[in-house]
Order: C-alpha cells, then sequence, then structure tokens
C-alpha cells in the first residue's frame, strides 16, 4: 500500500498479501527502482506459532512516497538477497529477531548476535563463528578487531589476501549491541529521546529527528516553524563538525598532518557551536517530541553564527590546502572505488552513495517541512572512490554552512514564537508512521507503530551505517590491504549505529 | 609548501593553557548539579521527568541525585516547582569514589577525592589503553580529542597507546555489552600490574540510559574494578582532562 510519507498508515487497511505474493510484490516495487527502507515481522501472533506477519517498507525517491507491503503469517520464503543485494542485512536481521527463514539466503550469519543465539551466558560472540575462506598455497589472512589500535567503536575485520591484495574482506559487527530497539519500547516515553541521541553518539541530531518526526507524524502534529529552524541549523552542524573530522582524519591517513591537526582542532569549534544550542556537544537535550525544548534568543543566534563563521573560515582554508596538494590528490584518486552499480545494487546512502554518482539525499526527496532550502541540488560527485568521497564532504561544507547561517539569520530576525507543539495523549490505534532524515552519513529511517490501544507496539530504527558497511567491504576488493584505514575514513560508519 | 606555511600561520596557535587558564564553556552548559534542601511533599515531578532515574524526590530534606546516572540534561531543574535543583558551571565532576557521585542537600558533590591507592608511578607518565565496550562514540570522540591542538594532552605526559602491554591502564567508554564483554576482560588482563582502569560516561559509570537493557547491565563497576569515575553523556572534554590530571597529580588544587 503506497503512502505519503509526511502522513501515517493504519495497518489493519494494509492487505495481507497471500502465498508467494509478499515476496513478488516487494521484487516488482524494488525492480521499479524502490529502494527497502526497513524488513520486519509485525509483532503479536501466538508463542507456539512461528509464523509471522512479515513486513517491506520501500521508499521511492522519484515521487517520495513510501510502499507498505505485508504478508500473511509465514516462517518462511524465497530469500530475496539472490536478486536483491541490498535485502541481504536485512533478511539476516529479520530472522534474527523474528525466526522467519530467507530460504536460499546467499550468506546466512548472524548480525548482532542476540536472539535466538542468546539464551546463554557464553553464547557464542561476534567472530566467534566462521568466516569465509580463500584456500591457496601464497593466501593469507589477516584478522583485525574487536580492539582496534585507536581511540574507536570495536569490530572484526577479517582479510583474505594474496600478498599485498585483499581478494576479500568480511567485516562481523555485532560488539556494540545495546539491544537499543527492544529497549527503546519498554523504555518510559520520556527516556526514548535521549536513548534515540545515542543509537550513533556522533548522529544524536539525526536520530532524535527522526524519532520525533515519525511521532509527530503518528500523531498528525507539524513541529512550529521556528522548532523546525533550529533542527534543521542543528543537524546541519552535526554534519559539517563530522564532516570537518573526516577530512582531517583523511588527512592523516594521508600523511598530510597540518590539515589534520588544524581540522581536529576546528572540528571542536563547530560542536562547540552546537553547545550554543542547548550545552551540549552532540546536540544532546535539544530535540523534544513537538519541537526543541528551548528557543534561541537573537544573541545566541549571533554567537553561534559569529562562531561558525569564524570555523568555516578555518576549515575551508584548511581543506583547500590539503586538495590542493598533488601528492595527497594522487593518493586519494582511484583508490577503493565502488561503481554506481554496485552502489545501486547494495543499496548505498547518504554521501557514500553521492559519491559514486548517485543523487540520494533525503533533504531533497523527502524534506522535514516545507522551509526552503539553500541547495538546490545534492551535492554528487563521480568516480566512487575516497577522493569523490572527501570531495563531497568538502562541498558540502560550503553547502551547509550556508544553510545554518540562513536559518541562524531567521530565527535572529523574527520574533520569539512557540518551539513545540502540543502532542496529543492518545495516538491513533494501529497506526504507522516513518521518520526519514539525511544525517551525516545518510539517511535515518525510524519506524514506529501503534498497537489496538495506541501506544507504541513496534520501533524499528536504521542508521545510514546498516546500508553501507558492505560497502566498504566491496570497495576494498583487489585494493591493498594498506588502503584499509584510509578506505574505512573514508565511509566513517558508526558501528554502534550498525548494532544498536 | 609556502601556502602551507602561510595557512600554518594564518591557523594560530590555539592550544588553551589548562588547567591555569579556565575553559571558556558554553553558557547553556551544566556541570555539578547543586540540590537544596526543599520539603518535596508528594511531589515527584522530577523523576517523572529523568530520562535515566537519577534523581529521586525524598518527602523532607529535597532530592537525592546520583551523579554516576546523570545525563546532565536540565529536565529535572527545568520542571521543579521549589528550585531544588541547579546547575554550576564547574566541569570538574570526576570523583575517584563512587559514593562520592550521590549526592543531596546534606551531602553535596565535595570534588574528586582521594584516589583508593598511591598514584604518583603515573606522575610524569601515564599511558593509557582505550576501549569501548558499546560506547555511543560521543564519549569516545571526546576522550580522542584530547589529542587535538587545543588540549594537547601529551605536554601532560598522558597518552593513548595502541597495546594493553604498553598501557598502565585502561579507559572504558560505554555500558559494556554482553558482546564486548570477554574482548575488555582480555585487553584488561594483558595489562601488567599494577593497573588502573577509569570509567569515562555514565553508560561506564553506571550502565546509564541502557542499564536497564538485558544486553548491557551496570555498566564497568560490575565487570572491573574501577578507580577513577568521570561522569556525563558525554562529559565535557575539560571533565575527562581534569580526571586524567588527577591521576597524574597535575590537576590545579584550588
Ligand atoms: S539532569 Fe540528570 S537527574 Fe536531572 S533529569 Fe537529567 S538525567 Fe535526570
Ligand atoms: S555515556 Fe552517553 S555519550 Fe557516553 S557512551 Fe554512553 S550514551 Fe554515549
Amino acid at each position: 500500500m503506497r503512502f505519503p510519507y509526511t502522513r501515517s498508515i493504519n495497518i489493519a487497511e494494509v492487505e495481507e498479501l497471500r502465498g508467494a505474493r509478499w515476496r513478488e510484490e516487494t521484487g516488482a516495487l524494488l525492480d521499479a527502482g524502490c529502494r527497502l527502507l526497513a524488513l520486519f515481522a509485525l509483532p503479536g501472533g501466538a508463542p507456539d506459532d512461528a509464523r509471522r506477519s512479515l513486513c517491506s517498507l520501500l521508499c521511492n525517491d522519484e515521487d517520495g512516497g513510501l510502499h507498505l507491503l505485508r504478508s500473511e503469517p509465514l516462517s518462511g520464503y524465497a530469500s530475496l538477497t539472490p536478486q536483491y543485494p541490498q535485502a541481504h542485512l536485512f533478511e539476516r536481521e529479520l530472522h534474527e529477531r523474528s525466526g522467519v527463514m530467507p530460504a536460499g539466503h546467499p550468506w546466512f550469519k548472524p548480525v548482532r548476535f542476540n536472539a535466538p543465539w542468546s539464551d546463554t551466558e557464553r553464547r557464542p560472540g561476534p567472530a566467534e563463528n566462521d568466516f569465509f575462506r580463500v584456500e591457496g598455497p601464497e593466501i593469507h589472512e589477516v584478522a583485525v578487531g574487536p580492539v582496534h589500535a585507536g581511540i574507536i567503536e570495536p569490530g572484526h575485520f577479517r582479510f583474505q589476501c594474496l600478498g599485498e591484495t585483499v581478494l576479500h574482506l568480511e567485516i562481523c559487527l555485532g560488539f556494540q549491541h545495546r539491544g537499543a530497539e527492544d529497549l527503546f519500547l519498554s523504555a518510559a516515553p520520556r527516556r526514548r529521546v535521549a536513548l534515540a541521541e545515542c543509537f550513533a553518539g556522533d548522529s544524536s541530531i539525526a536520530h532524535a529527528t527522526a524519532y520525533c518526526t515519525a511521532l509527530e507524524r503518528l500523531a498528525g502534529v507539524v513541529a512550529p516553524p521556528r522548532a523546525r529552524l533550529i533542527r534543521r541549523a542543528a543537524l546541519e552542524l552535526e554534519r559539517l563538525a563530522n564532516h570537518i573530522g573526516d577530512l582531517g582524519a583523511i588527512g592523516g591517513d594521508t600523511g598530510f598532518l597540518p590539515t589534520s591537526a588544524w581540522n581536529g582542532r576546528i572540528r571542536g569549534d563547530v560542536l562547540n557551536t552546537t553547545a550554543v544550542l542547548c550545552g551540549n556537544r552532540f546536540g544532546r537535550n535539544l530535540l523534544c517530541p513537538g519541537g526543541v525544548r528551548q528557543d534561541l534568543s537573537a544573541d545566541e543566534c549571533a554567537d553561534a553564527s559569529a562562531r561558525l563563521q569564524a570555523a568555516y573560515r578555518d576549515a575551508r582554508a584548511a581543506v583547500d590546502v590539503m586538495l590542493a596538494s598533488p601528492s595527497v590528490r594522487d593518493r586519494l584518486e582511484g583508490v577503493c572505488a565502488v561503481s554506481p552499480e554496485t552502489a545501486r545494487s547494495l543499496g548505498l546512502v547518504g554521501m557514500a552513495a553521492r559519491a559514486c554518482g548517485l543523487p540520494a539525499d533525503v533533504r531533497f526527496t523527502h524534506p522535514l517541512g516545507p522551509d526552503p532550502q539553500e541547495a538546490a541540488a545534492p551535492v554528487v560527485e563521480h568516480g566512487g572512490d575516497v577522493l569523490a568521497r572527501t570531495l563531497v564532504r568538502s562541498r558540502e561544507l560550503d553547502v551547509s554552512t550556508r544553510q545554518v547561517e540562513a536559518d541562524l539569520k531567521a530565527l535572529a530576525a523574527e520574533h520569539p514564537s512557540p518551539v513545540q507543539a502540543e502532542l496529543p495523549d492518545r495516538l491513533p490505534p494501529l497506526h504507522l508512521a516513518v521518520g526519514l532524515v539525511e544525517g551525516w552519513r545518510g539517511e535515518v529511517c525510524h519506524l514506529l507503530m501503534t498497537d489496538a490501544t495506541g501506544r507504541p507496539a513496534f520501533f524499528k530504527a536504521v542508521d545510514p551505517s546498516f546500508h553501507n558497511w558492505q560497502g566498504v567491504a566491496m570497495a576494498l576488493r583487489g585494493q591493498q590491504i594498506s588502503d584499509f584505514p584510509l578506505c574505512n575514513k573514508s565511509f566513517n560508519l558508526s558501528y554502534c549505529g550498525f548494532d544498536l | 609548501m609556502f601556502r602551507i606555511i602561510a595557512e600554518r600561520f594564518r591557523q594560530k596557535y590555539r592550544t588553551v593553557n589548562y588547567p591555569r587558564v579556565d575553559p571558556a564553556l558554553p553558557a547553556r552548559y551544566l556541570g555539578v548539579p547543586r540540590l537544596r534542601a526543599v520539603d518535596c511533599g508528594s511531589c515527584t515531578a522530577c523523576a517523572r521527568v529523568c530520562p535515566s532515574g537519577a534523581i529521586s524526590p525524598r518527602p523532607e530534606g529535597g532530592p537525592q541525585l546520583d551523579m554516576g546516572r546523570c545525563l546532565f540534561c536540565g529536565a529535572c531543574r527545568d520542571v521543579c516547582p521549589q528550585e531544588a535543583v541547579s546547575f554550576s558551571r564547574d566541569h570538574r565532576v570526576a570523583a575517584f569514589n563512587r559514593d562520592d557521585l550521590l549526592i543531596s542537600p546534606e551531602k553535596p558533590f565535595a570534588g574528586i577525592g582521594e584516589p583508593q591507592r598511591d598514584f604518583s608511578l603515573y606522575a610524569r607518565s601515564l599511558s593509557l589503553r582505550e576501549v569501548s565496550a558499546a560506547g555511543c562514540n560521543a564519549c569516545e570522540a571526546d576522550t580522542n580529542v584530547l589529542g587535538t591542538l587545543t588540549y594537547d594532552l601529551g605536554r601532560f605526559g598522558i597518552s593513548f597507546v595502541a597495546s594493553p602491554r604498553h598501557a598502565d591502564g585502561l579507559l572504558v567508554t560505554g555500558p559494556v555489552s554482553r558482546n564486548m564483554r570477554a574482548a575488555l576482560l582480555d585487553t584488561y588482563a594483558a595489562i601488567a600490574e599494577p593497573k588502573l582502569v577509569i570509567a569515562v560516561g555514565s553508560c561506564a559509570v553506571s550502565g546509564g540510559l541502557f542499564q536497564p537493557s538485558p544486553e548491557c547491565g551496570d555498566g564497568v563497576p560490575a565487570r572491573l574494578p574501577v578507580d577513577l569515575f568521570v561522569p556525563g553523556c558525554p562529559p565535557s572534554p575539560w571533565s575527562i582532562l581534569d580526571a586524567l590530571l588527577a591521576v597524574s597529580g597535575r590537576r590545579n588544587k584550588r
């Protein structure tokens, strides 16, 4: 059933597709160019019945429409992955969460190593499973992680190498699994925004906005214009801080230390600008359902704007010096490229997809509100290599800065008006709504559904990293193993956002 | 080449002369909580808005607050009709003893306290191995940032090292997920004695927001002996730096 992305949909009105029809119609939409946003089993069903009603949520980037397809209760179906690789992790996750079997899945392994593997204290953990192995006299295997050399999150990487060349990389995550989705649902409503802010700490604003938006759409409420501007300014500041940090880190891995040193500092200046908005460098405590917790005064807007201008000037100059260096460009160009076809078939999103020439950006296809945007189109680069991912970030510095400045200016000029819309006490029963937000990595998708009494009964969060980790593995095929740190930085995906 | 040098001068010298000079914190920054003795009566407004279960009202004597669970979100301050909760601008929130983070009107936060053992060994050099045990990457980022120009951790003789074999201790972030338990304990075991453990962030200190999840629990103290607790979600980098300086004895005694 098709529905506009800003609306909620009544689950009871969605037809239960019989037999193989659910799989066929999901496939047909994917064939027509729709993208898979989530795959899940509806809650409920008798405990002794292994069958579950499955749902696929897809989006059409052409017209912004969402599609929800629902099956009759099933205990298995023919896997979508052989034909549609973008379903690959979703199907593994679906089985892990619900027990429903995607028969014929070519890469059937745990995702987060929880249920149904979780009954014992000493369950097999991540990386205690078998890995794909290449055999041969010259082949060697490199295992990295979960604990890495730097201050970063844990994950395990298993490389199959022929000399320096990587034939295959298998990425095993799950170490960061905190049971966040279940906790979110069982938690008191007052905890939920705080939890969403911690799904991926560097994307606090994106996740909080996605949750609040989904809830508001469910309630049929729209955040007031002033709150929307503050949210957007914070979201773009989050993008700026992370892009600046990443550009510095790419400089560091290239051996171009000046920019690495400068950007580390400048990133902090942008985080401190976010802290002007809410006291916290990561934007915690800024949002609340219905709007934002605190308004901004004209003086605070001016303060934030002055900080941002200074940070932008320094960042622009630091990045331009780096990109003007022939040795840096040589190191970045043609390294770890992903083709547009691969990007499309894996379902890559966000910045990584835009670096492959795909105009994937939900700020344009699924805008959060009617407010005009500074940019007319997504920033797209071609090449799909580390250089392209670097250039997308570099160009987005300009666009995002312009956006934040415009929003702060509008906020300072306007008369104060409410920044919170009132939410009704009860949500409509058996409705589902979706919040789609273009975080700095890519689209964050939150899906919230109520039960027959109007209480949230199902929640799903999809971080862009869930779509994109496989892109890192594919980017490294046939490349030097020494390119891995640079390649990984150029994607800079979230571990906890994936593991939840 | 000249362009790089010219840019180097334009970017200026940026290291803050901490701890001699106080860091500039944003106006909305919330530091050490302060509680006032009021008669809560039957009011439970603060507990009903607190996202982490850190604050509990008492019919007599005003609220109690566990800084180790607190996210420093300010929601309790905003709803209390008697203004029993306020926050100072002091970023020095760390404590050597977990008990010192439990505060009430009659037992205000008394500062970092005394270490449980002699840390003079670390006065000139302190090497730490960081382990993220299901941290959300905000605590990690604000620890990592100490290596940047603004903070320049190296000038204090403190560094983060790649191998636990080279480390004097662990700095742990995150609520310690089930899937990270083994790796955390293995890393700890690989460090030579004597070793110290620093828990950074409300997740690590107490499990924080994730404490009720069956995949997490009560944070680092449930798994390892913790020598120093740095609350916050995430703590300001200045709070973390202040805590590390306390270990190496370079903290200003103010
Ligand atoms: S500031 Fe701390 S105690 Fe107060 S509501 Fe927030 S988390 Fe709870
Ligand atoms: S304490 Fe807060 S910032 Fe730190 S890891 Fe936990 S959720 Fe993230």
